[in-house]
């Protein structure tokens, strides 16, 4: 399975905010997407998840315009994690989770022993088993993160793509779920606000600025002295920790 | 570790089966007392015989009076209540969940208020369209008003808060309409049709009624549930419900059409009955839990048991004069559901 986006654009009120951007996610490994506040990642996510309609340029999965596909076979291939997810609906994780499930099961179908595998290999992925019962509304901000993460592997897709996951999260769980990302059987893009753990996790790294892709390759190729000036405005040297390949940041502060 | 991949919040799956088993005798209890009540004397052994002579072609010699009573009159007026709760209540859950508004009701699109300056308008200034008379008035008053509505929140742009607000545009608009008409043209006597109408009665139902409201609460309700899970999506949102597969807007379209027909149709036979549509899914929804493809028939069945109670209530309570039945549901509803509310509290 292959993702593709080729020279897509997406306005809003008539401001180019993803402008012609063309970029191909493969089956495996881990993208990473990266760019200041406000360049276009969560838009860029959103057109490639098909949650937008591109304005220009075409999203294509296995070769199909996603625009033309039914939503429940997209769902099957790609699951989206919002940034932030909210509900005022009284649901348990576990319940939660059940969600993920909604693009296999039509309208009749019982729930089967496929279903409830798939939940509780999502859940025990992001280690929220023991709080499968507990009500949404109880949950931390980062299990909520995780419990969300969890609804989308249990739609069992084959190209995940996350709106800064790590948000929410403390050190020990940003890097849990860093770990978890990279680990998995489906394809990943993760847009990341750090650049060390980008450049650390991540097979490829694509940079965003003003909507537009400006590099795109391995951590060590995009992350450098110069991108970093460019694109975020800040002076930074760049290199690796000893005996290590992938490039580590430290800003001049 | 097996209890946990249940929901601990709601009523487990066999207690939701129980609810379903128990509101579904509750209903019969509830039309067998419909039946019985009132001020015409009919005991059991008469409606069973009554019924017998009906349905199965039974001979057994019975007061025409009493037979008349309870076949034309309280058969019918239970049918159409059930119907018309079950309606109620089931656009209610499906549009709560659609707007992801917990204030979310079937009048929310403006359908009572386009209703009510039909019936208004039939009421005061005699318009018949077609011969179609009250009914047809408030239905044809309820589409306009949806349609207005529904082309407001279309060019107002997406979002659930658009469509509120174009529901509320139209609903003041029209209820303004309502309040010209009655102020300019209405004597007191028709001020007092008008007031009644407004509040709901079952007073007139015959027959004839249920042969739209059972068809119309029958394929709402099938495709409603046919929507169940789709609904659930909902949780989370609009986008979150596209994530999962949902086509968002083709189903908003479908429902908030089915829903709107489907309120029209109560509203046209019933007049504008409060507080069913807005309090039982809540209440139901403490019970069984949100998930909807157990939500909706329960909340069916609870909103049809509520209105046939209801309804007994308004012809009995004071002897000799018929409250309105949107009085009884609001002044029985509202203890029942501060009962509930206490009775769920969340313990958090």
């Amino acid at each position: 399975m292959t993702l593709e986006c080729r020279n897509v654009v997406w306005r809003a009120d008539g401001r180019p905010i993803v402008d012609g951007v063309s970029l191909s996610i493969p089956k495996r490994g881990v993208i990473g997407l990266v760019g200041p506040n406000g360049s276009g990642k969560s838009s860029l996510l959103r057109v490639l998840a098909g949650l937008r309609p591109a304005h220009g340029g075409a999203v294509l999965l296995d070769g199909q315009l996603l625009s033309r596909m039914r939503r429940r076979q997209v769902a099957r291939s790609l699951a989206f994690v919002a940034q932030h997810a909210d509900t005022g609906t009284e649901l348990s994780a576990h319940e939660v989770v059940m969600l993920g499930r909604t693009p296999h099961r039509s309208a009749w179908a019982a729930w089967s022993k496929t279903d409830d595998d798939a939940i509780s290999s999502a859940l025990r992925q992001v280690k929220m088993e023991h709080k499968a019962a507990q009500a949404w509304s109880t949950l931390s901000g980062g299990e909520r993160q995780r419990v969300q993460i969890a609804r989308a592997l249990a739609q069992k897709p084959e190209l995940l793509l996350l709106d800064e996951p790590t948000n929410h999260l403390d050190i020990r769980h940003q890097i849990d779920l860093l770990h978890l990302l990279r680990n998995l059987e489906c394809g990943t893009i993760v847009a990341l606000h750090d650049l060390d753990h980008a450049a650390a996790f991540c097979d490829r790294i694509a940079v965003i600025t003003d909507g537009r892709l400006i590099a795109e390759g391995t951590p060590e190729t995009v992350i450098t002295p110069d991108m970093i000036a460019r694109v975020f405005g800040v002076e930074a040297t760049v290199h690796p920790p000893s005996g290590q390949r992938r490039p580590r940041v430290s800003f001049c502060l | 570790m097996r209890a946990m991949t249940q929901s601990s919040l709601a009523i487990q799956p066999q207690g939701v089966g129980l609810f379903l088993v128990a509101s579904s005798i509750a209903l019969l209890l509830a039309a067998w007392a419909a039946m019985t009540i009132g001020d015409v004397e009919a005991s059991s052994g008469d409606v069973v015989r009554i019924l017998a002579n009906r349905l199965f072609g039974a001979a057994y010699t019975i007061d025409p009076i009493s037979d008349g009573v309870v076949w034309h009159y309280r058969l019918s007026r239970a049918v159409v209540a059930a119907c018309a709760g079950g309606g109620l209540a089931l656009c209610g859950v499906v549009l709560q969940a659609l707007l992801r508004n917990p204030l979310a009701e079937p009048y929310l699109l403006g359908i009572s208020a386009g209703a009510s300056t039909g019936a208004v308008l039939v009421i005061i200034l005699g318009f018949s369209i077609g011969g179609l008379g009250l009914s047809g008035g408030a239905f044809l008053g309820a589409a306009s008003a949806f349609g207005f509505v529904a082309i407001l929140a279309r060019g107002a742009g997406s979002g659930v808060d658009r469509v509120i607000l174009a529901g509320i545009a139209g609903a003041q608009l029209f209820n303004a309409a309502t309040s010209f008409i009655v102020t300019t043209s209405a004597d007191a006597e028709q001020t007092r049709g008008v007031m009644f109408w407004l509040l709901g009665s079952l007073g007139g139902v015959r027959w004839p009624d249920t042969w739209v409201a059972v068809p119309v609460l029958a394929l709402g309700l099938a495709y409603c549930l046919s929507k169940a899970r789709a609904l659930d999506a909902f949780a989370f949102g609009d986008e979150a419900a596209a994530s999962l597969g949902i086509e968002v807007s083709s189903l908003r379209t479908g429902l908030f059409a089915v829903t709107a027909l489907l309120t029209a149709a109560v509203v046209s036979i019933v007049g504008a009955v409060g507080f069913v549509g807005l309090v039982v899914p809540h209440a139901t929804r403490f019970l069984v839990g949100p998930r909807h493809e157990r939500l909706i028939p329960a909340s069916v069945l609870a909103g049809a048991v509520f209105l046939i109670v209801a309804d007994i209530l308004s012809r009995t309570m004071i002897s000799g004069q018929v409250l309105p039945i949107g009085v009884v549901t609001a002044m029985v509803g509202a203890p029942a559901f501060a009962i509930i509310l206490w009775r769920t509290r969340r313990r958090v």
